[in-house]
């Protein structure tokens, strides 16, 4: 993608920011009008429960003054952007990845919960696909609950599943991966039952009128077709391995992980630890997708698929 | 024993799938719908017959029987945090959201630049883990269920949006043309071209959106709710051990998931009769 390609994009990103920024003040503004009033500012109405009764807009247009405090409280409401960068580059680049107060260390324990997830998820689910297009009876069994498990809230089991192989004494990295696999596999079933029937009877036909055996139609033509319906679905995969991830995290208690610093962000930490674990995770996201991309684009333009993505 | 007795319930099952997919009625309505309820009956049979036989203690996994008589007997619990969860929480947001990414669809539809701005960003948006931002919500809105439709308002509305949008764009310059020779301004060509075409794009992302929408009020409650709500009871029950609940919760949550996304895809049929997948 050229530079005039991601433009549009930029100034949409831009005018978020823009607003963020600007929604801070009347977001804080109470939290600032208790800070200024210690700091020594005067402020109107003058006791602290008056001020309840009005929007933080009004209290800010009556007090103008408070502005600057809205980007430097301590414990804000809603965080500036600043404030978020400046906590994301401090957990990430100014502390040792070991550490326990290291974003990498917190990234590094989601993550690799994420990949193993994700590559059991996705290797069962490529087999499955592989025995539902190949097996009539898998197919007409299995394929309408592959389909009606996408409409459920699979993530609610989550808490269940953390419980139960912990009570059977498996924890640590495996429970999270199971629920990143259960995630991604779906997902990847059927998008590549989809991907594996993409040949048409033509196409099929050629094979046959070259004598190919069954081995030979799956490797040279079905498995080759089905690959950008496969790519499709690692991508929304690998985001739902990741969710997975992160909110099989809650439920326990974790020490480790973004969902663990979500937690402790949420009930004892500043809240500033949320929002860079929030931040940190969308940053995960994005790499794993592009990476998947990557990978993608490579993959088709070597087999002269190029454009399709 | 009990493995032997789940294998042939298993064999018994599968013998009888197979001959029914391999079957003269395969193809007809009512055996395709047979086939999966076998298949869903052998599993929880064999479910029931290892737990029964080998004695699985039902803080690990209970039984079908034991799940099926909690359910009959907690459904006034169920049903108000159903109402709690799905009608409130999530029925909201869902709303809320849909109509936002509407209106920022539209307006976004006015320029070309904005379109191409808001499908990366949105596409983008929609990958990342946004149920994450519960605990924020529910900081800003309280616990009930006002802050659980927000989170759902946003979950939902980065795929409507861009479904929206990418549908807007999906119709040929032979068919706006058309439109142009009938003398149609920009609201007329809307109504009467445009969203039609758009309709199996915006179906396609209001459907994704139902699983996402019930997932986002389940999820958010895991912060902080008050003492009703599917959420809720998922994570009291864990803690207290009772199994049984959680799964009567589940299967609340799994009917609620399909129906809502069966009503959208029920509504997507009468609407884009006219389009070749539907026909």
């Amino acid at each position: 993608m050229n530079i005039r390609g991601i433009f549009p994009a930029l100034v949409i990103v831009g005018f978020i920011l823009a607003i963020w920024t600007v929604a801070v003040i009347p977001m804080n503004a109470h939290l600032a009008a208790d800070q200024s009033q210690r700091d020594g500012i005067v402020v109107t109405p003058d006791a602290a429960r008056d001020r309840q009764a009005y929007l933080g807009l009004t209290l800010v247009l009556k007090n103008p003054a408070i502005i600057p405090m809205t980007y430097a409280l301590a414990r804000p409401r809603l965080p500036s952007p600043h404030q978020v960068a400046i906590e994301m580059y401090e957990t990430i680049f100014t502390k040792p990845p070991t550490s326990r107060r290291s974003l990498v260390y917190h990234a590094w324990v989601t993550l690799s919960a994420t990949l193993l997830g994700f590559v059991i998820g996705t290797s069962l689910g490529v087999m499955l696909a592989v025995g539902i297009v190949y097996n009539r009876t898998m197919d007409k069994s299995v394929m309408p609950w592959a389909i009606t498990s996408q409409t459920i809230p699979i993530l609610a089991l989550a808490p269940m599943i953390i419980v139960m192989l912990g009570s059977i004494g498996i924890q640590g990295l495996l429970p999270k991966s199971i629920i990143s696999a259960y995630l991604s596999f779906f997902p990847v079933v059927v998008g590549m039952v989809k991907g594996l029937r993409s040949p048409d009877g033509m196409q099929l036909d050629l094979l046959r009128t070259y004598s190919a055996n069954a081995n030979q139609g799956f490797w040279k033509l079905r498995l080759p077709a089905s690959m950008p319906y496969l790519f499709a679905s690692l991508k929304i995969g690998i985001s739902a391995a990741l969710v997975g991830a992160i909110v099989g995290e809650l439920p326990t208690g974790a020490r480790a992980g973004f969902g663990a610093r979500i937690l402790v962000g949420d009930q004892y930490g500043p809240l500033m630890i949320l929002w860079a674990a929030l931040f940190g995770a969308a940053l995960t996201a994005a790499a794993l997708v592009g990476i998947v991309t990557l990978i993608e684009r490579s993959t088709l333009r070597r087999m002269g698929m190029a454009g399709t993505s | 024993m009990a493995f032997a007795i789940a294998l042939l319930i298993w064999a018994a099952g599968w013998f009888i799938n197979a001959r029914l997919a391999h079957g003269a009625q395969s193809d007809t309505r009512a055996v395709s719908l047979l086939i999966p309820a076998i298949f869903g009956v052998t599993i929880i049979a064999m479910w029931q017959v290892l737990v029964t036989i080998l004695g699985i203690s039902p803080i690990i996994l209970p039984a079908p029987t034991d799940i099926g008589a909690r359910f009959v007997t907690s459904i006034p619990t169920l049903w108000v945090d159903f109402e709690q969860t799905v009608l409130k929480g999530a029925m909201t947001g869902y709303i809320v959201g849909m109509l936002a990414a509407f209106a920022v669809a539209l307006l976004a539809d006015r320029s070309d630049f904005l379109t191409k701005g808001i499908l990366p960003v949105g596409a983008f948006m929609a990958a990342l883990p946004i149920v994450g931002t519960a605990p924020i919500f529910v900081k800003w809105l309280g616990s009930d269920w006002h802050s659980k439709a927000a989170v759902v308002g946003v979950m939902v509305f980065f795929p409507i949006l861009v479904n929206v949008v990418a549908g807007l764009k999906d119709t040929s310059a032979m068919q706006r043309d058309l439109m142009r020779t009938y003398g149609a301004g920009y609201w007329p060509t809307l109504f009467k071209l445009r969203l039609p075409a758009a309709l199996p794009f915006i179906f396609n992302g209001l459907k994704i959106a139902t699983t996402l929408a019930l997932i986002g009020a389940i999820v958010a409650e895991f912060f902080g709710s008050p003492t009703v709500g599917m959420g809720f009871r998922i994570s009291t029950s864990v803690g207290q051990l009772a199994l049984d609940m959680v799964w009567a919760e589940i299967v609340v949550a799994a009917l609620a998931g399909s129906a809502f996304y069966g009503i959208m895809a029920l509504i997507e049929k009468r609407v884009t009769f006219w389009h070749p997948s539907q026909r």
